[in-house]
């Protein structure tokens, strides 16, 4: 395959950046999105030009580290896929790709298409945990927990913090990121005690980073790589709202 | 942060006032557009329904009221939230970015709001002060509709902002029950048969009328 790339070059934090024109020739159909760029990166480094910086590690969907905006779609044409198990197979032969980084102002451009995406570990910091005693591991079956709640808490455990939600949505919200963290740790016995707190702390932490509110278009949904669904936002929601009027134990024990 | 400030100052808290007013509006919708549908029993019905509502005295104010708070609360919530995602996105991509599943309806929510506000004001001079209707009759809303409509730019006006009504609807109605936490669970979360339901019935309600009274139905 032969392929025309407009990628976005930065040199460094805040320094002015531009879309840049480069050919991929004789790509293989097999290879995933990365291995096209690692190739491209290859053939500018013998004739002397920097590689383009973009972000990866796994490279099977699980880390969360890719974050490529191609042809202005998060991580591309493929439902359900990182940019690193998308393959050139979605494209066709000729077809110009625009690769960008994230644009959020909560996402700084590092260099070229790595952005810093602290702000979701922010997130994470101020109450996405389960404070709970280690020791040696409890009894398997020790803690009864309905499969229904097992299963949705999973679905939304699967979150690999990519930050493709915040990618997509016209607002540049964090809400499906936010929510899966709240929803995973809010269906669980072991996330109860500070349930409504984690929910407070989150949403506040949300709107200091400087992410856009929900509009609920659902393109969140649409470009997550884990196929979590806004009924983590809904869940959301209603742990903030029920948090404002019935304040749970941890909250209560901070206010004392 | 105390309650009160919970439910404004953050973006969470201030969707659920969104939701709450919006629907305070919509339950005002439904009583209105049934009202407004007597105009084809005739003159007498609608009449005299007006001037039940007049004759209750201090509680159309209260109902007015209480409407003017719920729609100063949702547009300065809807300006701050404009502003908000404006700020949240500063670079924009440079290819644009592709609509994957968002309706049509959730995009165009904001200038439609927008119309939607421009046209309440005109509708209130319209029909309620009488400001620009060409021969206002006080108390005989049945001759003030069928004189009203009596100019095609009008009809045509009142139905571009039915139009933005009945999109705002669709979104609103389904998105205030997840700002609120209230829909239950769904396979297909973007599905929303009530919503659809409710805002085609009461955009039809409305939007009947102007054109009832443009084909000489009413007069």
């Amino acid at each position: 395959m032969n392929l025309t790339l407009h990628v976005w070059r930065q040199p460094g934090p805040g320094a002015p950046g531009r879309m840049v024109r480069y050919q991929a020739a004789d790509i293989s159909p097999e290879m995933s999105f990365l291995e096209m760029l690692d190739v491209v990166n290859e053939r500018l480094m013998e004739t002397g030009e920097a590689p383009i910086a973009f972000d990866h590690d796994c490279r099977e969907g699980i880390c969360g580290s890719c974050s490529l905006m191609i042809n202005g779609v998060a991580h591309g044409p493929e439902l359900g896929t990182a940019s690193c198990q998308l393959h050139m197979r979605s494209f066709r032969d000729g077809q110009e790709i625009h690769v960008e980084p994230w644009r959020a102002r909560a996402f700084p451009v590092v260099k070229d298409l790595v952005v810093n995406r602290s702000a979701l570990d922010r997130i994470i910091a101020v109450g996405g945990y389960a404070s709970a005693p280690t020791g040696s591991a409890p009894d398997g079956n020790a803690t009864l927990i309905p499969k229904d709640a097992v299963e949705t808490a999973m679905d939304a455990a699967q979150c690999i913090g990519c930050g493709a939600c915040v990618a997509a949505c016209p607002n540049g919200s964090a809400s499906l990121f936010t929510a899966a963290k709240i929803t995973h740790l809010g269906l669980l016995p072991q996330g109860q005690p500070e349930r409504g707190r984690r929910a407070r702390r989150m949403v506040e932490q949300m709107d200091i980073e400087g992410f856009g509110q929900c509009s609920l278009y659902g393109e969140c949904q649409e470009a997550c790589p884990k196929e979590i669904s806004i009924d983590t936002i809904t869940r959301m929601n209603r742990d903030y709202l029920r948090a404002l009027t019935a304040p749970d134990r941890a909250a209560a024990a901070e206010s004392d | 942060m105390n309650r009160v400030q919970g439910l404004w100052d953050t973006s969470v808290g201030k969707k659920a006032v969104m939701a709450v007013t919006g629907l305070i509006m919509l339950a005002y919708l439904i009583t209105h557009v049934l009202a407004n549908l007597t105009v084809f029993q005739g003159p007498a019905k609608i009449n005299a329904y007006s001037a039940f509502l007049h004759g209750t005295g201090g509680a159309l104010w209260v109902a007015r009221l209480v409407l003017i708070a719920a729609l100063v609360l949702h547009v300065v919530a809807a300006a701050q939230f404009t502003a908000r995602r404006r700020a949240a996105r500063p670079v924009a991509y440079a290819a644009g970015r592709e609509p994957q599943v968002s309706t049509f309806a959730s995009r165009t929510i904001r200038w439609g709001g927008v119309l939607i506000l421009i046209f309440i004001v005109y509708h209130l001079l319209h029909f309620t002060l009488g400001t620009v209707h060409p021969s206002f009759v006080e108390g005989d809303p049945y001759h003030n509709v069928a004189a009203g409509f009596g100019n095609p730019l009008v009809v045509v006006f009142y139905e571009l902002a039915l139009a933005a009504l009945g999109l705002h609807l669709y979104h609103g109605i389904w998105s205030s029950g997840r700002s609120l936490g209230v829909s239950p669970p769904s396979p297909h979360p973007l599905k929303r048969q009530l919503a659809a339901v409710l805002s085609v019935l009461i955009w039809a309600g409305f939007a009947v009328i102007p054109i009832a009274v443009s084909a000489g139905a009413l007069r």
